[in-house]
């Protein structure tokens, strides 16, 4: 882009943070300074507070009545929450960013807010849209964009604004391999010139490392590692990689390999075409097996039907056409079509986890959401749903509501409360998205342990380190024609 | 939902300002509130067949959309025949059904009334682009930007919710308890889907907060929302529609003031 502000300076003077519903400080005593241009990797385990930083230095934090502050947050000399433009921001989930139908609306938006006379806004919207590589048409539906793009456009909504300082908020924990690609090789490519200062906050620090220059760790009492990323992952990775996150040369620990080979089929499809909505069929075609103390990968890019192939594996979904046909080992006596199964029979044969926790979450606490499936089968839990929570590092949550976990403890809770009903056959749809590796670790060696007791484990997943430590039978879906 | 579509129309009536045919709709159905005969409902509708060819939507579409209305119309005027305040010769009774002289006039000026206020408003309102009506919401009608944009991008999710709710219904099979209790568990899915709307919703609210919404100072719009000649003369239409209803009704003796004395 031709016309651009001047990289922004960011101060904190013994900020801190706390939020008006709790007793604990989000961030306390953060000081330091980061001069115009320089790129910022922020780090520091989950709940250090990163997040609530880089909300406080784009100013959206809100007033007294949202929470308190203490010390001060500077964006070139001013209250942070006063430099409204200066700052742009892109959060981690693409579909609550987009704000208007139309792409270029979209971008426009911030520049319409800020005032900016019509006749700039349209020059700025495609330099906006050219600067992040986002070739489509103005009017293009915003729903129509893939997760990337959809970052991709947030990145240029922000941008359109023409800040000095550029805030990414784990802007691609919620992306498959090739988005993330995408919209670091737009970040890389807009601060080539030096004209915008970055701070980003992500725990794969893989991605972001060949655009940083620097790295700060956030933690209890403030700043606790600061340096050049050699310096501060040489020294604190360790202890980094520990609180969760991903070291490169660090790999978090894999289970060991199957201790058996695969055992009895329980599941088979057979020219099996699957469709979220009846009559559109998203994927066909599909021939495969599911096997007892084995686990079954289903990959593939976005859009090819995966989650509607597990949901259909799952039980959840009809069949579009063709079979599929739950083996007499599995069906137990309820007949050879999952879907035909009534709900409560589906609970000791087939587990699904979905890939939004929120969607299934059912109870006011924890202990009672691992409680749901015993009880609907009238059996006592007790032991086994004490042993789990246990098992998952929930039991001091025990009578947390689900709703106020952390994105880890509400994926351990939904794994668990499947568990809670030792079903055959579990379905985890991207039982790993946007995880630390602390997280990662723990999911994947619990399906290795489910794996080498006899269960069947169905991942749908882009990550290619969870079919690996798995060792697990991958099943490629392409693109519907 | 029409308002739910964002594809692109094209066509000289699309692009007429969204404002203007809120107005239009507006004109057209006033008189026909405010009174209870048949001829006002009947010119109108007369005039509004005429009109509809020029509407830039096909005959096709014009019966998809325009479908519930056919559907509707004749239900309400069979109640109206049934239960309707009866006068005049009576042909049938039963318990509370009085089929009379009074209540099928009255159905039958019903069943027109709501073609001739429902259809005009379909028509006009399918080539609507909810952007185009915030524009014009904000720009012509001068309502406050922060209410019209907060409404347009919660109309959005709209779409969103759509696939929560599905999503709620599959989990609670796969929970194990989707085989009984179904008021409860759709009360129980109406409170998650809350949970999730204001959650969802307060993220957008952060981003569009990050990118000034709400910001002091005036705000510019990056599309301008014309009010020229052809919004004028669809308004114009819509009026002269409205007059000859109120005058035919006058001229035959049949307009009866719903809120004058009777």
């Amino acid at each position: 882009m031709s016309e651009r502000a001047r990289p922004a300076a960011v101060e904190a003077r013994g900020w801190g943070w706390r939020h008006a519903s709790r007793h604990a400080w989000a961030v306390r005593d953060a000081s330091f300074r980061i001069e115009p241009g320089e790129r910022v990797l922020l780090l520091g385990a989950s709940g250090a507070g990163k997040s609530t930083l880089l909300h406080g230095l784009a100013g959206v934090l809100g007033g007294d009545e949202e929470g308190e502050t203490a010390g001060s947050l500077l964006v070139d000399g001013a209250r942070a929450a006063e430099a409204r433009g200066r700052a742009g921001l892109v959060l981690q989930d693409p579909d609550s960013q987009v704000v208007l139908a139309r792409v270029g609306d979209d971008v426009a938006f911030a520049c319409e807010n800020l005032g900016v006379p019509r006749d700039e806004i349209w020059p700025r919207v495609r330099a906006a849209l050219d600067a992040v590589g986002l070739d489509v048409e103005l009017d293009r539906p915003t729903k129509a964009l893939s997760g990337g793009q959809k970052q991709r456009l947030a990145l240029a909504g922000a941008l359109a604004m023409r800040p000095g300082l550029l805030l990414l908020d784990e802007p691609t924990a919620n992306l498959d391999p090739e988005g993330v690609a995408e919209v670091r090789d737009a970040v890389g490519h807009l601060l080539e010139d030096r004209s915008v200062t970055l701070v980003v906050v992500e725990h794969r620090v893989d991605v972001w490392l060949p655009v940083v220059d620097r790295v700060i760790v956030l933690g209890d009492g403030g700043v606790i590692a600061d340096g050049t990323p050699d310096d501060v992952l040489g020294a604190a990775g360790v202890a980094l990689a520990a609180a969760g996150v991903w070291v490169p040369g660090i790999p978090p620990a894999l289970p060991p390999r199957p201790a058996r080979p695969p055992g009895a089929v329980l599941l088979s499809a057979a020219d099996l075409a699957v469709a979220r909505v009846r009559g559109v069929a998203v994927a066909s075609g599909v021939d495969l097996d599911v096997r007892a103390g084995a686990a079954l990968a289903i990959t593939g890019p976005n859009g090819a039907g995966k989650s509607t192939l597990g949901l259909t594996l799952a039980g959840l979904l009809a069949p579009a056409s063709g079979e599929l046909r739950a083996a007499d080992a599995l069906a137990a006596g309820a007949g050879p079509e999952p879907i035909r199964w009534r709900s409560r029979d589906l609970l000791t044969r087939i587990g699904t986890v979905f890939q939004d926790p929120e969607h299934q979450l059912l109870a006011k606490t924890v202990r009672g959401e691992l409680l749901v499936g015993p009880r609907a089968l009238g059996t006592d839990a007790a032991t086994r749903v004490d042993e789990l929570l246990e098992r998952l590092r929930l039991a001091h949550l025990a009578e947390a509501n689900p709703y106020t976990l952390s994105g880890g403890e509400k994926r351990r809770l939904t794994v668990a409360a499947a568990l809670a009903t030792a079903p055959r056959v579990l379905v985890l749809d991207e039982p790993t998205f946007g995880q630390d590796a602390r997280t990662w670790a723990e999911l994947v060696a619990l399906l290795a342990r489910l794996r080498d007791d006899g269960s069947a484990i169905v991942a749908i997943t882009h990550d290619l380190a969870v079919v690996d430590a798995l060792h697990a039978e991958r099943f490629a879906l392409g693109v519907a024609p | 939902m029409t308002l739910l579509e964002s594809h692109a129309r094209t066509g000289a009536f699309a692009r007429i300002n969204p404002v203007a045919k809120l107005g239009a709709s507006a004109l057209i159905a006033l008189p026909l509130i405010l009174t209870l005969d048949i001829v006002s409902a009947a010119t109108a509708l007369l005039l509004e067949c005429l009109l509809f060819p020029f509407a830039g939507i096909g005959w096709r579409e014009f019966w998809v959309r325009t479908f519930p209305v056919w559907l509707a119309a004749p239900l309400t005027a069979l109640t109206i025949a049934l239960y309707g305040e009866a006068s005049g010769t009576v042909y049938a009774e039963w318990f509370v059904i009085r089929i009379s002289e009074g209540s099928l006039e009255l159905a039958a000026a019903t069943l027109i009334r709501v073609l001739a206020i429902a259809l005009p408003s379909v028509v006009l309102f399918v080539t609507v682009d909810p952007t185009d009506l915030a524009d014009g919401l904000a720009q012509i009608l001068k309502l406050p930007a922060r209410f019209v944009l907060g409404a347009l991008a919660g109309l959005r999710m709209v779409g969103l919710f759509l696939d929560d709710w599905r999503a709620l219904e599959l989990a609670r099979r796969a929970r194990g308890v989707a085989d009984s209790g179904r008021i409860r568990r759709f009360l129980g899915m109406a409170f998650a889907l809350l949970v999730l709307s204001i959650r969802r919703g307060s993220k957008l609210a952060v981003a569009m907060e990050a990118r000034g919404f709400g910001a002091p100072g005036p705000r510019t719009w990056a599309r301008e929302s014309r009010f020229g000649a052809r919004e004028w003369m669809l308004l114009a239409i819509g009026a002269a529609i409205s007059a000859a209803a109120i005058t035919a009704a006058v001229l035959a003796g049949t307009w009866n003031f719903i809120l004058g004395p009777s």
